[in-house]
């Protein structure tokens, strides 16, 4: 298939389309409109359900409702509709039910601006809401990305029986790039015996539940997410790495802010820097790993995010204390630039090129 | 190569359309490209600005900061922009709306009357065609082609009838520069 010119908020749209994906439940929040906008239009030309709730909470139970049908199932909000949908999406964890979170954050705390932002990493990696859950948590940096993980995150989302949570920003959903939709991603929808599809009097109801009033059957079953997380660690940890081997300084930022940073990267190069680059993927599970491949004697790791420090803990859990971390970062909506994320380097690094 | 567009002005005026329709002809043309818009809580008549790029290697940062051209449409857009010219790049100014001059000496400005050349054409709704052509007849970022191409892209194959006088608009734009009104640096 050719290549078009895409809005981010609509490949999200398209790429769950072409994912398989049939039912949409959402409520309307800017920098993520386009999203619902484009699914009300396309949807039912594809025989899907598109239904726009009364509230972002009514959304994520719709979800949890068409998921455990065996639907595949998608919703998108931004950070604070994102939050509302927190009890939700904890108890799709524990019943496991598949479904894709699209999360397009803007500035905070509570309603804050409309702008991009990070600032729920947090919230995505260590569970908004309650218990011990985790997603499986995505990064697109450009477009293209953004259509590829959707396509992966709805088999990922099958395949763990596991919500997956797409984290990008208001910059990634608003700008336009070229996109392909890639046929060879997609892969067969596998079968869901457990989901409530009726029992046509030939089986024992299948129940969707989250409810363990026995606690030694729930830590059973907490023993049993905890090792489908494990599986995750094992499996699914996704990250580009650029240079480190044997970079003075190493940034780490995913999303959007990781390409600014490849821009402050090529900049910092002409002028004969060594300098390279951490860019996670997958936020959970974390690729902690990759930060033993980096040069020993690099003198420091300079984690940008558009928030007041978040990543920042995963790069210091992933370093141990071997190498100093160093932080830059924009809030409340605030982009950084390539400029001011080179002059942060060029501080750290003193004048060794 | 990089060309890196800042394109500014009133909300209405087609700030956005023409970026699309440069990303698109980019695209065309087998470039890396990106169109980034500037959104906000703005209302009819507010401002509007968004950023492309059309490189030969993979697009960075999205955000033009450091613009090798610049396409201004409004008075507003002009105190903000101005200074994110490069030294060396080129300044694009619709004077039927602007009524002062650049004070960068260090680069190339254009001077455009763009609304009067489109309600010359007796169509008002190609201010925006009469810069962009100005703009291609500088820097050929793209081939007119691919841009007529892009134009069905972005507005329609319902829209393919308004294409000559789009194409007339750009040509206007682009007659004027090769008329000289350049103030070189």
């Amino acid at each position: 298939m050719s290549k078009v010119l895409m809005k981010g908020n609509e490949a999200v749209g398209a790429a769950a389309i072409a994912a398989g994906c049939r039912y949409f439940f959402g409520y309307p929040i800017t920098p993520q409109s386009e999203v619902p906008e484009y699914l009300s239009r396309e949807l039912p030309k594809v025989g899907g359900v598109f239904v726009q709730a009364e509230s972002e909470v009514a959304a994520i139970n719709m979800v949890y409702g068409a998921a455990g049908a065996g639907g595949r199932v998608l919703t998108s909000s931004s950070s604070p509709g994102i939050a509302l949908k927190q009890e939700g999406i904890s108890y799709l964890a524990g019943a496991e039910l598949p479904c894709v979170i699209v999360d397009m954050m803007r500035g905070g705390p509570g309603l804050g601006s409309i702008q991009p932002s990070q600032t729920d990493y947090f919230l995505a990696t260590r569970g908004g809401g309650n218990g011990d859950y985790r997603l499986l948590v995505l990064a697109p940096s450009d477009v293209q990305e953004l259509v590829d993980l959707i396509m992966l995150g709805f088999d990922l989302a099958d395949e763990y029986r596991n919500p997956v949570m797409i984290l990008g920003d208001g910059m990634i959903g608003q700008m336009m790039e070229p996109v392909e939709f890639k046929e060879d991603l997609k892969r067969e929808i596998p079968e869901k015996p457990w989901a409530t599809t009726g029992t046509k009097g030939q089986r024992k109801p299948n129940i969707i539940n989250s409810l363990y009033l026995e606690a030694e059957l729930l830590e059973e079953h907490n023993h049993h997410l905890q090792a489908k997380y494990e599986k995750m660690k094992q499996n699914e940890v996704r990250v580009e790495t650029y240079n480190i081997e044997d970079a003075d300084l190493v940034f780490a930022a995913y999303g959007t802010t990781a390409r600014i940073v490849k821009t402050a990267i090529a900049k910092l190069e002409e002028e004969g820097y060594k300098v390279g680059l951490i860019r996670p993927i997958s936020l959970f599970p974390y690729p902690y790993d990759s930060f033993k491949n980096i040069n020993p004697n690099c003198k420091g790791i300079l984690t940008v995010e558009m928030n007041a420090g978040q990543m920042l803990d995963d790069v210091k859990i992933a370093v141990e204390g071997k190498i100093p971390t160093h932080f830059y970062g924009r809030t409340g909506g605030m982009v950084p630039g390539p400029a001011e994320i080179a002059d942060k380097a060029r501080e750290i690094l003193g004048g060794d090129r | 190569m990089e060309e890196r567009i800042i394109i500014a002005g009133f909300g209405g005026q087609g700030v956005m359309a023409i970026g699309q329709m440069l990303t698109y002809a980019g695209m065309i043309e087998g470039r890396k490209v990106s169109w980034l818009p500037s959104y906000g809580p703005e209302m009819r008549g507010g401002t509007a600005n968004c950023n492309v790029i059309i490189s030969d290697k993979p697009v960075g940062s999205p955000l033009v900061e450091e613009a090798n051209s610049v396409i201004i449409l409004n008075k507003p857009s002009l105190d903000k922009f101005e200074g994110n010219v490069i030294k060396g790049g080129n300044l694009f100014i619709n004077t039927s709306l602007i009524d002062r001059k650049s004070t960068r000496d260090d680069i190339n400005v254009y001077y455009i009357p763009a609304n009067d050349i489109a309600t010359e054409l007796e169509n008002p709704k190609v201010t925006n065609m009469v810069m962009l052509g100005a703009y291609l007849e500088v820097t050929k970022a793209v081939s007119l082609e691919s841009i007529y191409e892009a134009y069905g892209k972005v507005f329609g194959e319902s829209k393919l009838n308004l294409l000559p006088i789009n194409k007339e608009a750009m040509e206007r734009g682009a007659k004027l520069i090769r008329e000289q009104i350049k103030v070189e640096a």
